[in-house]
């Protein structure tokens, strides 16, 4: 087979290495991944794929790496049709993908690693293909010691194992999937370089990236895929950010969803310089800083992976903070946090410093007060605040966040994961929130059912009863279940990242309705989306973050979505041409 | 004076036999497969070779060595495969939880073993079953172990499977670590999705490891009954915890064969060396605890040096599901 193709290319001389005629691809009858999509690439060339989240291009990679088969069309590989069935079918072809998420034994080598699963029957010797992995990297550039373990590598070595796994198969075509979503500005630029040199080797590159300035500095032709779509493949040199943005968002559809407008906003939350710095030591979030405000809904748009999640989590206290604070504000109208349950010591504290005052207006003295006293003062309300409550919730735990009595709520993505127990019924997940209340030993289960099955009557959740396992319900039902449940805690902030992904849109609009309900009732609701016209049609103001950083914030009755899709896309470095301007 | 000679001589007896059995567990492991029913394992391995071996002598055909040690391996090893397979199936096709698989497992082999055990003694109407005559062939050392003295005894004097036991475990750390198919069996063992990725047979190589690491493991428990006890059944309680002792002896060996081996001859001296102390009876079990307290002892030592080469495998005890595609 090898030599075939060896004899194909000697032969025929195309300059297509790899060509897509209308490829189809669908997932149940819903979902269309990808919709008669035509694309080639020539020998020699880096092609960037371009496209929001959702946009197909990941389904269409995959393709042709023959981990999917396509439902309609053709792929022509060095212009013979190619049947690619499983990822060995392609590494045949000499097709070699790099996925987000690499596939490494830890405890192996980076040789051991490369030659894993090859019956090249030469023989197994570990010290003979060791030197070959070094040949291949000193060809191309890299820097990797073949005798490393994978455990010891940083995400940037592991990268390069991966690639050059890929060419130790012999592949000319690479397809590389957000291969900078992991790297430091400078490993980037090592990989560029890399890339370049393989491409002047001959060897054909499709890399899939969200970031424009990568596109525009590293590939020779554009393809921009939307909703699944072909939209256009263009010359990088013939090109602009401006059009590139336009193609990738394309127009502005106009969806019927509410928007009322705030009444009474008050500053709820205050983000002030948030850093935060992940495990492998990258900055996810850089220097944020934003206010929330009760009665509203901040929509967050940007590219899945731009640190939205961290944001969320810092908030909630699931993520430890490097730097920069997060303040909770609470107006002196409202009835103080500070005077929920088992805070008595707090109030205490507070009256000390000479931060309350009675109905009357005369200074709160607790001194020589008993506690049931005070408790019974506290419990009626009678004494207040002089000023706006504020409460510093970094380095808290969600527990000691809502022990302070403050209610954030948080819907997150990874449903099953972070939000509800998969084996656990209904019942049970609303007691995820309750169960430290009364006194009694025993829990109560009475409540929480009684919880349940409101939510199943008024979210219309579609279930055999309250005492199924959350986990067999469909997506829209599970959603339902989590974000009914984060609502019945009244709470001050609601947190919802992606909440309608995987919905089908009458499930949407339910959830679209409930948070505007949040916003009538005066809650702070923090959206994370992912469609642009979703997040028009509902936010009341857009921020937009771009690899941790924000790069703008915008009104939700004005925005243009040319612009949000250039603030999404927008890296560092023009961020610092902006800034120089 | 302590016999140390006899001493010795005993000790590699008994460590013969969990050398065995932890080192068909550590192939077993390797694949990622939990296999907690090694005590039903080697149970199961030595009442087969019993059965075997009773068979054959009530054949009436004309008694031959070499006969008599081919048909109780077969048997022995038939035995052993079966209960595998039970264990194999259920937790690599059906997915059944490791732990509960392999401790009913253990259950099952030593009921099965004493089941058969018992049964025997009562056709042969003896109070004790026995194949004394196999036995000897398979105690049959090289001539000239009993000249040379205590040094005979130390090295020359046993039967043939206490050598052949040393070449599995030579060849098993070979394979594991010299040669692909025991690069991809860790691979398997450490991170499956990567290796089914990398176009590795995950199920197939999952049935292999266990399949034969509990025939290796089976002849452990044979070996035991044969040797160590001179082929006459009593009951299964010593083979069980002969097999319990093979689990900690993974951990203690890091999952390293060679270390298992010389690990053995040390738990096999622990396990005798009440006989030769001149505690009172109620000492027996503190001395028999020993081995135990050294796996503890090594399990905090590995934890606390946190060195990712002496972990278990990384997917140890994790049914591999292949997500649908």
């Amino acid at each position: 087979m090898n030599t075939e193709i060896i004899e194909n290319k000697n032969q025929k001389n195309s300059v297509l290495a790899l060509e897509l005629k209308n490829i189809t691809k669908a997932f149940g009858t819903k979902v269309v991944a990808n919709k008669n999509v035509s694309l080639d690439l020539r020998r020699g060339e880096i092609l960037a794929l371009l496209g929001e989240n959702g946009s197909g291009k990941t389904t269409l990679m995959n393709m042709i790496a023959g981990i999917y088969h396509p439902d309609e069309g053709e792929i022509i590989v060095n212009g013979e049709p190619a049947s690619i069935n499983s990822p060995k079918d392609s590494f045949g072809y000499g097709i070699g993908m790099i996925h987000q998420h690499f596939k490494l034994v830890d405890l192996f080598t980076a040789t051991e690693n490369i030659v894993l699963g090859i019956k090249d029957g030469n023989g197994f010797n570990i010290k003979k293909s060791s030197e070959r992995v070094a040949e291949i990297a000193g060809k191309y550039g890299f820097e990797i010691d073949p005798d490393r373990k994978i455990y010891t590598m940083s995400v940037s070595e592991k990268q390069t194992v991966e690639i050059i796994k890929v060419l130790y198969r012999g592949a000319d075509i690479l397809i590389l999937d957000e291969p900078t979503a992991v790297l430091t500005p400078q490993e980037i630029e090592k990989l560029f370089n890399v890339l370049r040199r393989m491409r002047d080797d001959g060897k054909s590159i499709i890399i899939i990236t969200h970031k424009m300035n990568e596109v525009l500095s590293l590939s020779d032709r554009v393809a921009v895929l939307r909703k699944g779509e072909h939209i256009a493949t263009v010359n990088t040199a013939e090109t602009n950010e401006f059009q590139l943005t336009e193609m990738m968002v394309g127009k502005k559809i106009v969806l019927n969803i509410e928007r009322t407008e705030p009444h009474d906003t008050q500053k709820r939350l205050e983000i002030k310089n948030l850093e935060v710095v992940n495990g492998e030591g990258r900055h996810v979030l850089k220097n944020v800083s934003f206010d929330v405000f009760s009665g509203e809904i901040l929509g967050i748009a940007g590219i899945a992976g731009s640190g939205q999640r961290e944001l969320f989590e810092a908030i909630a206290g699931l993520q430890p903070i490097n730097n920069g604070e997060v303040v909770f504000h609470n107006p002196k109208k409202d009835k103080p946090v500070s005077f929920f349950h088992k805070s008595y010591e707090r109030v205490v504290e507070l009256a000390k410093e000479g931060k309350f005052h009675y109905a009357d207006g005369t200074h709160v003295d607790f001194s020589g007060m008993k506690h049931s006293e005070i408790k019974k003062l506290v419990e009626e309300e009678k004494v207040l605040f002089y000023e706006d409550e504020i409460i510093d919730l970094r380095d808290k735990t969600p527990l000691q966040i809502k022990e302070l009595g403050i209610h954030l709520s948080f819907v997150p993505e990874d449903r099953l994961g972070m939000g509800l127990v998969g084996s656990m019924d209904i019942t049970d997940n609303m007691m995820l929130r309750s169960y430290r209340k009364g006194h009694s030993v025993f829990v109560d289960r009475e409540r929480p059912k009684k919880l349940a099955e409101e939510i199943i009557n008024n979210l219309e959740v579609v279930t055999p009863g309250v005492g199924t396992p959350v986990r067999r319900l469909s997506g829209g039902n599970i959603q339902k279940v989590l974000v009914g449940r984060e609502i019945a805690a009244a709470p001050k902030v609601l947190m919802a990242a992606y909440p309608v992904r995987g919905l089908d849109i009458n499930s949407s609009y339910m959830i679209y309705n409930l948070l505007n309900e949040q916003k009538k009732k005066g809650v702070a609701v923090i959206f994370v989306g992912e469609d642009l016209d979703v997040l028009m049609a509902l936010c009341d103001r857009i921020m937009v973050i771009s690899s941790g950083k924000i790069t703008g914030t915008l009104d939700g009755r004005t925005a243009v979505k040319e612009e949000i899709g250039r603030l999404m896309t927008q890296t560092e470095g023009v961020n610092e041409i902006d800034s120089n301007k | 004076m302590f016999p140390v000679a006899e001493f010795i001589n005993r000790a590699v007896m008994v460590g013969t036999s969990l050398v065995l059995g932890s080192t068909g567990e550590i192939l077993t492991e390797k694949s990622g497969n939990l296999n907690l029913g090694i005590p039903g394992i080697m149970c199961s391995g030595a009442v087969s070779g019993l059965i075997g071996g009773f068979l054959y002598i009530n054949s009436g055909a004309k008694f031959s060595a070499a006969a008599a040690v081919a048909i109780t391996l077969a048997a022995c090893c038939l035995g052993s495969l079966i209960v595998t397979l039970i264990y194999s199936f259920l937790t690599i096709t059906l997915r059944v939880n490791q732990n509960v698989t392999g401790l009913a497992l253990t259950t099952f082999g030593v009921g099965l073993a004493n089941f058969f055990g018992g049964s025997l003694k009562q056709l042969s109407g003896a109070d004790s079953i026995s194949i004394v005559k196999i036995a000897k062939a398979y105690k049959a050392s090289l001539p000239f172990a009993s000249k040379l003295g205590d040094i005979g005894k130390i090295l020359f004097s046993y039967g043939f499977i206490v050598y052949l036991a040393i070449i599995i475990v030579l060849v098993v750390s070979f394979v594991l670590k010299k040669t692909r198919v025991g690069l991809h069996l860790c691979a398997v063992g450490e991170n499956p999705a990567t290796a089914d990725a990398a176009g590795i047979n995950v199920t197939r190589y999952k049935y292999f490891a266990t399949c034969i690491g509990g025939m290796i493991s089976g002849l452990g428990g044979f070996y035991y009954f044969i040797d160590y006890m001179n082929g006459s059944w009593e009951d299964a309680s010593k083979i069980s915890q002969c097999g319990w002792l093979s689990i900690a002896l993974v951990i203690f060996a890091i999952w390293r064969p060679v270390i298992a081996l010389f690990g053995s001859y040390v738990f096999g001296g622990l396990w005798i060396l009440y006989n030769y102390t001149g505690f009172s009876v109620q000492m027996e079990p503190i001395i028999n605890m020993l081995p135990y307290v050294v796996t503890i002892i090594v399990l905090i030592t590995v934890s606390l040096r946190r060195k990712r080469e002496t972990q278990p495998p990384a997917s140890l005890g994790l049914n591999y599901f292949r997500e649908d595609r």
